[in-house]
């Protein structure tokens, strides 16, 4: 694309949705500047105003244009900048579709309950860890042996979706809730995770772990042990 | 182009979809019609995470989700006399992609939430919910025949439902969200939409689709907890 291409990301440091995005503009290369939203309390009114449907980071402004949902944001990423690799969707149609499902998949059944699990109690909780659970043993036999990504070879649209979880599964290392996700029960996904982590674009992304506990801890969000 | 199927009930909207994209698309495929009270095999094989319909099979391969396979045949079937779906521009791609999105995530379950609510306060709270949602797509839709445009596009096919599927839901839930005097263009879009071909061709006789939702409604409404 152009030279003097103007690419800004609303974002909150915490929002794994957003480091989606931050990972997939590191991975091809493309400038960007990042401004920082203060939530939940005080969105601005550029946030406001540049996606007034749901009030959410990540917007990515390309030009002066927003365009919001972080799967709808990955694929315009790997469409305008199609000359940067890697490419986030792979070539022929049925593999994209495949990598479409997944990515569907991922923020539908991880993602869902995994904030259901995070942010509720009581049945609400249980359902969400119980979906979780389910969801991760799907991931785990989608990844492993010869893939070393979902993709495959190369890391794409799945791996980009998935990986910022991981840091918040850490969190709760601290207070035992999250003992169900493991290496010994999801072995592949552990080593997906380190794979990714190694990499410049997701190690810079991801939050430190430590910030993210204790964000959690000042605001009181960590349950206390059962 | 190899061999295309469908793996669908008439009477579910996200199964209306494929085939509207593939009829816009000229492209020949065979209807099987599954038994949602006893999914055959070969559903639960082409489609094992959600044994879902529908599921496209082409060539042998299956896809499921119908946004992912609507995205599917723009890709496959692009030569220079097939329509397409989605736009060109990329900016324009990323806004249909949004407000799909949109319509099957959040129309479809406020419009549901409020057909399904009981009298009362919980009830108009949904109502409010469901129509404030639409407005949205309200204000998408003004000044244009289509969503796509001038012809029918993936949006336009996503949204369908709220043209034909919608009023039996209304009707079901005993209220009304899109008429022509809250949402005017939404309202002519759902006609025009309905009344062209091939979209026409592919509807389902309203008594199928009565019997689908409210077996659906009933069975929700009997889950839900007590009130005291």
């Amino acid at each position: 694309m152009a030279k003097n291409d103007e690419v800004i990301m609303l974002d909150f440091w915490l929002s794994p949705y957003a480091r989606r995005v931050q990972i997939a503009l590191e991975e091809k290369g493309i400038k960007y500047e990042i401004k920082e939203e203060d939530l939940p309390n005080n969105k601005s009114t550029l946030l406001l105003q540049l996606n007034p449907v749901y009030k959410k980071v990540p917007v990515l402004i390309h030009n002066g244009k927003p365009i919001c949902e972080s799967l709808v944001v990955l694929e315009y990423i790997d469409e305008v900048w199609n000359h940067k690799s890697p490419s986030l969707l792979p070539s022929d149609p049925y593999h994209r579709a495949q990598a479409r499902f997944w990515a569907d998949y991922v923020d539908k059944k991880i993602y869902d309950n995994a904030m259901k699990f995070f942010k509720t109690e009581g049945e609400e909780k249980e359902d969400g860890k119980k979906g979780l659970i389910e969801g991760l043993k799907v991931m785990e036999e989608q990844v492993g042996g010869d893939r070393t990504y979902f993709g495959g070879d190369n890391i794409g649209l799945v791996d980009v979706i998935l990986v910022p979880l991981f840091s918040w599964f850490y969190v709760y290392k601290f207070t035992n809730n999250l003992n169900f996700v493991s290496q010994e029960s999801f072995p592949n996904l552990f080593a997906w995770a380190k794979k990714c982590t190694e990499r410049d674009s997701v190690s810079k992304c991801i939050p430190k772990e430590q910030k993210v506990f204790e964000h959690f801890q000042q605001r009181n969000l960590l349950n206390s042990d059962q | 182009m190899g061999e295309v199927k469908l793996i669908g009930t008439h009477q579910s909207f996200p199964c209306a979809r494929i085939e509207w994209g593939l009829k816009i698309k000229g492209v020949e495929y065979e209807y099987l019609k599954e038994d949602l009270s006893n999914k055959s095999d070969l559903l639960i094989e082409s489609n094992p995470v959600h044994k879902k319909v529908p599921v496209l099979i082409h060539k042998g391969n299956p896809i499921a989700e119908s946004l992912v396979i609507l995205e599917y045949i723009d890709e496959t079937w692009k030569d220079n006399n097939a329509h397409s779906l989605l736009p060109q521009n990329p900016y324009e791609r990323a806004l249909a992609r949004f407000w799909a999105k949109f319509i099957d995530e959040k129309c479809v379950i406020s419009v549901w939430g409020a057909c399904v609510a009981q009298e009362g306060e919980e009830k108009e709270k949904a109502v409010e919910g469901a129509i404030e949602t639409l407005s949205h797509l309200e204000k998408q839709i003004k000044g244009k025949k289509f969503f796509g445009g001038e012809k029918i596009g993936y949006l336009d096919i996503v949204a369908g439902w709220l043209s034909y599927w919608l009023s039996v839901l209304e009707e079901l839930g005993e209220i009304e969200l899109v008429n022509a005097e809250r949402f005017p263009c939404l309202h002519e879009w759902g006609k025009n939409f309905i009344n062209t071909s091939p979209i026409k061709d592919c509807i389902p006789p309203r008594e199928d689709v009565l019997a689908y939702f409210s077996f659906g409604i009933n069975y929700v409404r009997s889950m839900a907890p007590n009130k005291a």
